[in-house]
């Protein structure tokens, strides 16, 4: 190995080396501030009720955090390269809305419930998709602020969902919901569905993120965009693709949650966006973008839910506060982040 | 009144980087200094200690022989000393007044008393000569109006000392004699002159004494009047500058690899037809703002064109982004190492393979075969730093190495390189160039954007001069000297200006 070029004393147990591939470890607390706050939070939650820390109510709490945290997932990458996505939330909403829409519509003409539920799912992916991927067509050939045209369409999409359901709620025919019910409610080696479809989502973004070229793309555009572009990164091609993957994780999410009530109304995935994207904050990604991780997010996400879980059940902080609670939370991390270089 | 400065054992840390070593050296009181030395040798930033800027990590700077300690640019400003940038800044959307005294405003009671301050303002700017309405926006003057305002600017605030960087980089001949003119009055006024400049032409015109850094380090001072220019550059690089650059092999006279036919860059570059052959070194020379840089950006496909072809390899090309470039085996180096060229904060494994991702996919990516591309790269390129730091973590010249192996990565036929050496020591600027040379004699063809002439003429097999976003000549290694190519980039008859 090294070198016959080097000409001036080479410390050898540095650049003589080889290198091992994995970046130089101390402790940071961006990796672990998360792990030892979820960590922390699970010990108050035993000693104030003694139902917290039990199978049933993980499992519950861990259910309930599959919509944001899969939601979280596709953010995480959205964030990392540099952009932001307000209208996930309103995106849910009209998803939900619309697949219930066209799965009572289908229930007349085709027979079985099962087939009128999976072309639903279909047309609840490919909808989340094509949202996305409008969304980043917008920011990329239209060269909009990511949060201009999120925040715009964060209006349409819930006043589509609100003109659609007449004010009211659009709910799905008994029947479907009896095929559909399983997909939320029914479990595998005891586990719920939805967590294992949040585990399959997790693991399919930490590979995608840092095992694929894309990943590194998403990761180099967010760093520095003018880098990535010169070092031949197609950086709007990758872009785009990182909200159309952020609309199909919603809808993935919007999928395991219309089962759980068999309605969509106005108030439907009301601030997800912020959910999503404090899970994400607090897994220690960088809001400048450049860096993240996938398990800080789905630590992020899970505790945020344990923190909403210890609110209800506990009467230390009244349960309507919890939103309080998570925006307290997402500046405080933010603080601690503020001084990275 | 003038002022007298002593530097005693000043060090400078960026990080892990250090940029000066211990520097100590006096500035005499009324004298003219020239400041020599190489891009990161460590003038700039010593200036910028001197003005305020930064603080040194160890040492002494003594005013009149007092310790002194600046905590910003407006406590050396209280002492009399002002830098003026490279960049001016001044901001464009405010009157001259009105840059004259931000910060500093004159005001009655709450209210800004605009009436005195133009006055002050009129009065300051006719003594160094600017003719205008001081109520012009500044966005409305050239370069060297600009470069006045702050001057008097300066005068306003009772400057003892002035640091001028590189303050012709974008004067015609004329305003540079107005300028030298200027400098000449400050000085008979008693003020302090540090001047910082490439051109050793303009040194030997208007200093009085030379000080000579490289490396972060002092090297030499003496009598402008008793130092040739020949004796000043050797000095800069620190050996003879036949030792600095590798032999010149003459390339294969033949087909181009790449030929561009009449390309315009709207705005930037106009008609610009050049031939690279393989086994080439072809220069790029220029002032700032000839558009060199954004002719090739333009080439790239990052900025419109209007007009004009390229072919390599005899294929004709219409590149849309840098990526196609990169198919089609061209690669560009930007100037910019930290905006364009590195991802600084990530890894030096990250950084290098970007480009070619795609070759340690199987779809998945293979840490270890990144790891072999970056521990060949480690060693054929010389880069040394921890492999497992970030980019940050290097030296500017182990980040310039890192940044070319990584654009050599793609293997391209042709190879762009914008200031190769901006910012590198000297060690690293002659592995660099021994490099190019050997980029050249495996056949690819590769060009050399750069400032530095000295560099231009030890490395390049032909030089084209652009002035005024056009080619204004092309000049053979022959005829290539320092006189020749400023002549053709500013302009000027070759006759007159030279001076033997």
């Amino acid at each position: 190995m090294p070198s016959g070029q080097t000409s001036a004393p080479t410390p050898v147990t540095e650049a003589g080396t080889v290198p091992t591939g994995k970046p130089a470890r101390r402790f940071d607390p961006h990796r672990f501030g998360p792990v030892v706050g979820l960590v922390l939070l699970l010990i108050v939650g035993t000693a104030l009720n003694p139902d917290f820390a039990t199978w049933d109510n993980m499992m519950n709490v861990l259910t309930r955090t599959a919509f944001i945290g899969i939601i979280s997932i596709g953010m995480c990458f959205v964030i990392i390269s540099g952009g932001i996505d307000l209208s996930v939330g309103s995106m849910a909403a009209l998803i939900a809305g619309g697949m219930i829409l066209l799965m009572n519509a289908l229930a007349g003409s085709v027979g079985s419930p099962v087939v009128v539920v999976a072309l639903g799912m279909l047309f609840a992916l490919l909808l989340g998709g094509g949202f996305g991927l409008a969304h980043g067509y917008l920011i990329t050939r239209g060269r909009i602020e990511p949060f201009i045209v999120t925040l715009g369409t964060l209006g349409i999409f819930r006043a589509v969902l609100t003109w659609l359901a007449d004010g009211g709620a659009i709910t799905l025919d008994n029947d479907l919901s009896d095929a559909y019910g399983p997909v939320y409610y029914g479990s595998l080696l005891g586990i719920p569905v939805p967590v294992w479809v949040f585990l399959v989502v997790s693991i399919a973004g930490a590979v995608l993120l840092n095992r694929t070229a894309f990943g590194r793309y998403v990761q180099a555009i967010g760093s520095n965009e003018q880098v990535a572009r010169f070092a031949a990164v197609d950086v709007d091609r990758v872009k785009l693709l990182t909200y159309g993957l952020l609309g199909v994780c919603v809808g993935i999410a919007t999928v395991l949650y219309v089962p759980r009530l068999g309605s969509a109304s106005p108030t439907t995935g009301l601030l997800w966006e912020l959910e999503a994207i404090a899970a994400v904050i607090v897994g220690g990604t960088s809001f400048k973008g450049g860096e993240g991780r996938i398990a800080g997010t789905v630590i992020g996400a899970v505790l945020l839910s344990v923190i909403s879980n210890i609110l209800n059940l506990t009467s230390i902080i009244s349960v309507y506060l919890n939103a309080a609670v998570q925006g307290c939370v997402i500046i405080a991390v933010a603080f601690l982040q503020r001084r990275r270089p | 009144m003038s002022l007298h400065v002593a530097f005693d054992g000043i060090t400078k840390e960026f990080g892990p980087v250090r940029v000066l070593h211990g520097v100590s050296f006096d500035l005499h009181p009324g004298r003219v200094h020239g400041l020599l030395g190489e891009n990161g040798a460590g003038k700039s930033t010593l200036m910028k200690i001197l003005a305020g800027y930064h603080a040194p990590t160890s040492g002494t700077l003594r005013i009149d022989g007092e310790a002194v300690t600046f905590r910003n640019s407006r406590d050396a400003e209280q002492r009399g000393i002002v830098l003026i940038h490279q960049e001016l800044s001044l901001a464009d959307d405010l009157t001259v007044a009105q840059n004259m005294f931000l910060g500093h405003e004159i005001k009655r009671g709450w209210l800004l008393d605009d009436r005195a301050m133009r006055d002050r303002a009129a009065n300051a700017l006719r003594q160094v000569g600017f003719e205008r309405d001081p109520d012009t926006k500044v966005r409305e003057l050239i370069v060297a109006e600009k470069q006045l305002v702050e001057i008097a600017k300066a005068q306003l605030r009772n400057a003892r000392l002035l640091i001028m960087d590189e303050p012709t980089a974008s004067l015609t001949p004329s305003e540079c004699d107005r300028l030298f003119g200027l400098i000449d009055r400050l000085r008979q006024a008693g003020v302090t002159i540090v001047y910082i400049s490439h051109k050793l032409d303009e040194v030997e015109r208007i200093t009085d004494e030379v000080i000579v850094m490289r490396d972060g380090r002092f090297v030499a001072r003496a009598p402008t009047a008793e130092t040739p220019r020949q004796r000043m550059a050797t000095l800069m690089v620190g050996r003879e500058l036949t030792d600095m650059f590798p032999a010149k092999h003459s390339p294969a006279i033949g087909k181009p690899l790449m030929a561009v036919r009449g390309l315009t860059v709207p705005g930037w570059a106009e008609d610009v037809s050049f031939d690279l052959h393989p086994g080439e070194i072809l220069g790029f020379a220029g002032l700032v703002g000839a558009g060199r840089t954004e002719l090739f950006e333009g080439i790239l496909g990052l900025r419109p064109r209007s007009g004009g072809t390229v072919e390599i390899e005899g294929r004709p090309v219409r590149l849309r982004n840098p990526r196609e470039a990169m198919r089609n085996g061209l690669t560009y180096l930007s100037e910019d190492r930290k905006g364009k060229g590195l991802h600084v904060t990530m890894g030096l494994r990250d950084n290098l393979t970007l480009m070619t991702l795609r070759h340690h996919a199987q779809p998945l990516l293979s840490p270890a075969s990144e790891d072999r591309a970056l521990e060949h790269a480690v060693a054929n390129f010389g880069i040394r730093g921890n492999p497992q730091g970030t980019a940050s973590s290097l030296s500017g010249g182990n980040q310039q190495k890192l940044a070319i192996a990584k654009f050599l990565e793609p293997d391209p036929r042709v190879f762009v390189l914008d200031e190769p050496t901006r910012g590198v020591d000297v060690g690293a600027k002659r592995d660099i160039y021994f490099l190019i040379a050997r980029l050249a004699a495996e056949g690819r063809g590769v060009i050399v954007i750069s400032s530095e002439l000295i560099e231009l003429i030890g490395l390049c097999h032909r030089v084209i001069v652009m002035r005024g976003r056009r080619v204004a000549a092309t000049v053979p290694a022959d005829r290539l000297s320092e006189e020749e190519l400023i002549a053709h980039a500013i302009g000027t008859d070759i006759g007159t200006h030279t001076r033997h």
